[in-house]
């Protein structure tokens, strides 16, 4: 199987994990998405030389994906995959900040390199929380729960259609470079082919896509997704949500680490 | 009025490109009858289809369902009517699960959501896929995907079933509990396909498409017995009836 249909396959079935019945199955999208935002919003909002008190965050993604019966591993991958974009926001942090904060066994670690790994911690953090939304709640219902908490249907339509027509678009990639890999072997192809391809690609995705949305009109499509399902608000969704934006607020008021590093080494104040 | 259910008057239909896909077809199909669109490739069958369900607008001359020509105020209405199943059934299929995909339709129809659940279940039962509701549709096989998108069509409950190549890409045993389940509807039938024995088996008429015209209208005995007909068309005679 090439990497692009395993990645593909890969893509597909996060979203497939979320129609398991879990412990977290029965609660509203919208708890779900609400929770996670949260959780996003306390974590950015560190001073930008935060490291220790982010940690503690980490158990968030974790706890839910247990709850929720994710597989870890290839939520890690995927973080792997889009660690490139974090690294390029933050790698010049070392060379403009020279600042030296402190020193680990005589080296001088300066601000910059300390900033540099908060944003990697940050950018883990929240990926692996939005990952792990769609893979316990799935795609379209989150667009749901975010059209029923007054998200425009503008927004969360398109949402919808980039997640399909980017299931598309690879479909047609994985196919075309099966067709390319059978004729022209492994060895990679003169940079002029590349063009007509890329071309070709774009063609026969717009005729797909073309056919696909003929398919919705046929079926009384008119611009608005619409659910079969009708989402319920109930004490248990209260609950959660407010457990979950209890202990951020915790977490975010009291640095958990340095609290439990104090406890061990027995200097409670 | 009329009393033909799809009527087409001097159907033109000219691509962007400058392509003429159709040039002036004209027939009308009653209360359900059963047709086969036939014609080689580029023939000009699937535009034809797309015209009748107002997915494409004519060039000039028009379609009218049940009497009443397509514009932008009958559409709704004729899409209700005309239930259309795509060749490709990936691309008919987007919804997360196969129940969300057959409620498609009917939601889109504004049906309480109470009434929807009996619709898909019925539609799903009908074409024997109950036991799917809860699966992905991209995780089916090609026969039960198949199914799946007929049973979409099914929950809006149109009179007029039109079908793109619906027994393209089946294995022997799909294909012929399509068969079985296409002689079963009482709906009227337009189905465009180059499965030739398929036509024989289910449609009691026949349309023979070429360049874009009509070219023969007629029973299967009659078209299929014209081989100079068939030859013109780039068509060949059923499998079934080479053996004898």
């Amino acid at each position: 199987m090439s990497s692009i249909q395993s990645a593909l396959n890969d893509f597909a079935s996060l979203d497939a994990l979320a129609t398991q019945q879990t412990a977290l199955s029965g609660l509203d999208p919208r708890a779900k998405v609400l929770a996670t935002l949260g959780f996003i919003i306390a974590a950015v909002s560190f001073d930008r030389y935060a490291i220790a008190a982010l940690l503690p965050f980490a158990l968030f993604p974790v706890v839910i994906a247990v709850l929720g019966e994710v597989p870890l591993k290839p939520i890690g991958t995927k973080i792997l995959v889009a660690a490139p974009f974090a690294i390029m926001v933050g790698v010049f942090n070392p060379l403009l900040d020279h600042k030296p904060l402190f020193e680990i066994f005589g080296i001088s670690v300066s601000g910059g390199w300390v900033s540099f790994a908060s944003i990697l911690i940050r950018f883990a953090l929240t990926v692996a929380a939005a990952l792990v939304l769609v893979a316990t709640t799935g795609f379209h219902q989150i667009c749901v729960g975010l059209a029923r908490l007054g998200v425009p249907q503008v927004f969360t339509t398109q949402l919808l259609f980039l997640h399909r027509y980017s299931l598309v678009l690879a479909g047609e990639v994985s196919r075309m470079n099966l067709a390319r890999e059978l004729r022209g072997g492994a060895k990679s192809l003169p940079l002029i082919v590349y063009g007509p391809m890329l071309g070709h690609l774009l063609l026969r995705a717009m005729d797909r896509s073309q056919r696909i949305y003929q398919a919705m009109i046929s079926r009384g499509f008119n611009g608005e997704i619409r659910s079969s399902r009708v989402l319920h608000w109930r004490t248990s969704d209260s609950l959660f949500l407010a457990a979950c934006w209890f202990c951020f607020m915790g977490a975010r008021q009291f640095d958990l680490s340095h609290l439990l590093g104090a406890i061990l080494l027995g200097r409670v104040t | 009025m009329s009393q033909h259910q799809i009527e087409a008057l001097k159907l033109c239909f000219t691509y962007p490109d400058g392509h003429k896909a159709l040039q002036g077809l004209s027939f009308g199909i009653g209360q359900g009858e059963s047709v086969g669109i036939i014609g080689s490739n580029g023939a000009g069958k699937s535009t034809l289809l797309l015209h009748l369900n107002g997915v494409l607008r004519a060039t000039a001359g028009e379609v009218r369902v049940r009497g009443v020509p397509i514009t932008a105020a009958s559409l709704s209405e004729v899409r209700r009517t005309v239930g259309m199943v795509f060749q490709d059934p990936d691309d008919q299929l987007f919804m997360p699960t196969v129940f969300d995909d057959v409620a498609f339709g009917p939601i889109n129809m504004s049906v309480p959501t109470l009434e929807v659940q009996s619709l898909v279940e019925a539609a799903l039962s009908r074409v024997g896929v109950s036991h799917l509701s809860s699966r992905p549709p991209y995780r089916l096989s090609g026969g039960e995907k198949r199914a799946v998108a007929i049973a979409g069509v099914l929950a809006m409950s149109p009179s007029i079933l039109v079908m793109d190549e619906p027994s393209d890409g089946l294995d022997p045993a799909a294909r012929r509990r399509l068969i079985n389940l296409l002689k079963g509807f009482d709906h009227t039938k337009i189905i465009a396909t180059h499965d030739l024995d398929l036509v024989l088996d289910v449609c009691s008429r026949v349309l023979v498409m070429h360049h874009g015209r009509l070219e023969a209208d007629g029973t299967p005995n009659v078209i299929f017995s014209d081989s100079v007909l068939l030859e013109r068309c780039h068509l060949e005679l059923p499998l079934s009836r080479q053996r004898q």
